[in-house]
């Protein structure tokens, strides 16, 4: 029972090779384009027969799009709705793949770096283009607070540069991290169960405990599995605002 | 001392960080759960706020799991 077995990634098929390096179908690959799926028969399903009063499916659409865009709104401003399509992908695309995750004998897309690494490159990479284009050199704004006495502002600037330089590193390990230690926490509790269990019938009696808690856990990575997908939208709303604003 | 055996300790003693970044996270719920109570219709408002500065606190115990993973499984 090795709990770091479930991030295995498997070739389910080869693609292609370049020199050494093996370009394959992986399962990774397999549950991104599942969870690809899962949004596009969502999105279709709600929006093929449009109605004043929504049904179920179309309600979820509405308040998927009503929260994300109330999100982006108030931490971005109305300018800021220009990103809407981008920070919707995003979220949606954390949401299904973490809550596919939590199935069992399943895959966790985004409990490997260099999935969460790619997304926050990208929204680093667009906050940086996007503000150097709209605001020139007004963007170093962003490094120099207002009303800082000028003795301390070298300091100041320098732990602004400094913070502003690891957002892509907290932003993807967060996601990471949560998701993986989620994961052993649970394949561990779900090993204390099996353990147990060989133990005859005492062990049984024993086993109701752990059982019960990787109940709850689950409960649990479910709200973390939201969470996550939440934290990362409203991040990515925060220094989209700073690409928009510069200004402190 | 044995390599293997210092790996062992050191993301150990790297955890110690991840009780400190708990404080936080229980301050920030905690003050956040005091001012909710105190005036719930202003609540609504600060949830955004609340979650970033939830998710900027939890960083800092998130690189201290980072430091015991590289030691466990990567160096």
């Amino acid at each position: 029972m090795d709990p770091i077995h479930q991030f295995e990634i498997k070739n389910l098929f080869p693609i292609a090779r370049f020199g050494g390096v093996e370009i394959a179908f992986t399962n990774s690959a397999l549950f991104m384009v599942i969870g690809l799926a899962v949004i596009l028969l969502l999105m279709l399903g709600a929006t093929s027969s449009r109605a004043v009063v929504p049904g179920r499916l179309q309600s979820v659409a509405e308040m998927s799009y009503e929260f994300v865009a109330n999100t982006l709104r108030s931490s971005a401003g109305t300018e800021g709705m220009k990103f809407f399509p981008f920070v919707f992908s995003l979220f949606m695309f954390i949401l299904v793949v973490n809550v596919i995750g939590i199935i069992p004998y399943t895959f966790t897309v985004t409990s490997h770096i260099i999935i969460t690494v790619s997304l926050a490159l990208l929204v680093f990479v667009t906050v940086v283009v996007y503000g150097f284009w709209k605001n020139g050199l007004h963007f170093f704004n962003l490094f120099v607070p207002k009303g800082v006495p000028i003795y301390i502002l070298p300091l100041v600037s320098f732990i602004e540069v400094m913070s502003f330089l690891s957002r892509p590193v907290s932003h993807s390990v967060r996601l990471f991290a949560n998701m993986l230690a989620g994961h052993i926490t649970l394949k561990v509790f779900g090993g204390f169960v099996v353990m147990l269990g060989s133990l005859g019938f005492l062990g049984w009696l024993g086993a109701v405990l752990p059982l019960g808690l990787t109940v709850a856990l689950t409960a649990l990575e479910l709200l973390v599995a939201f969470l996550q997908a939440y934290v990362f939208a409203i991040l990515t709303c925060i220094y989209l605002n700073d690409a928009i604003h510069p200004g402190h | 001392m044995d390599p293997t055996a210092a790996k062992y300790i050191g993301a150990g003693i790297a955890c110690i960080g991840m009780g400190g970044a708990g404080v936080g996270v229980g301050t920030i719920f905690g003050h956040y759960l005091a001012a909710a109570l105190r005036n719930p219709s202003a609540a609504q408002g600060q949830f955004g706020n609340l979650i970033f500065g939830f998710a900027v606190t939890e960083a800092l115990g998130i690189f201290s799991l980072l430091i015991a993973l590289l030691l466990l499984f990567a160096l």
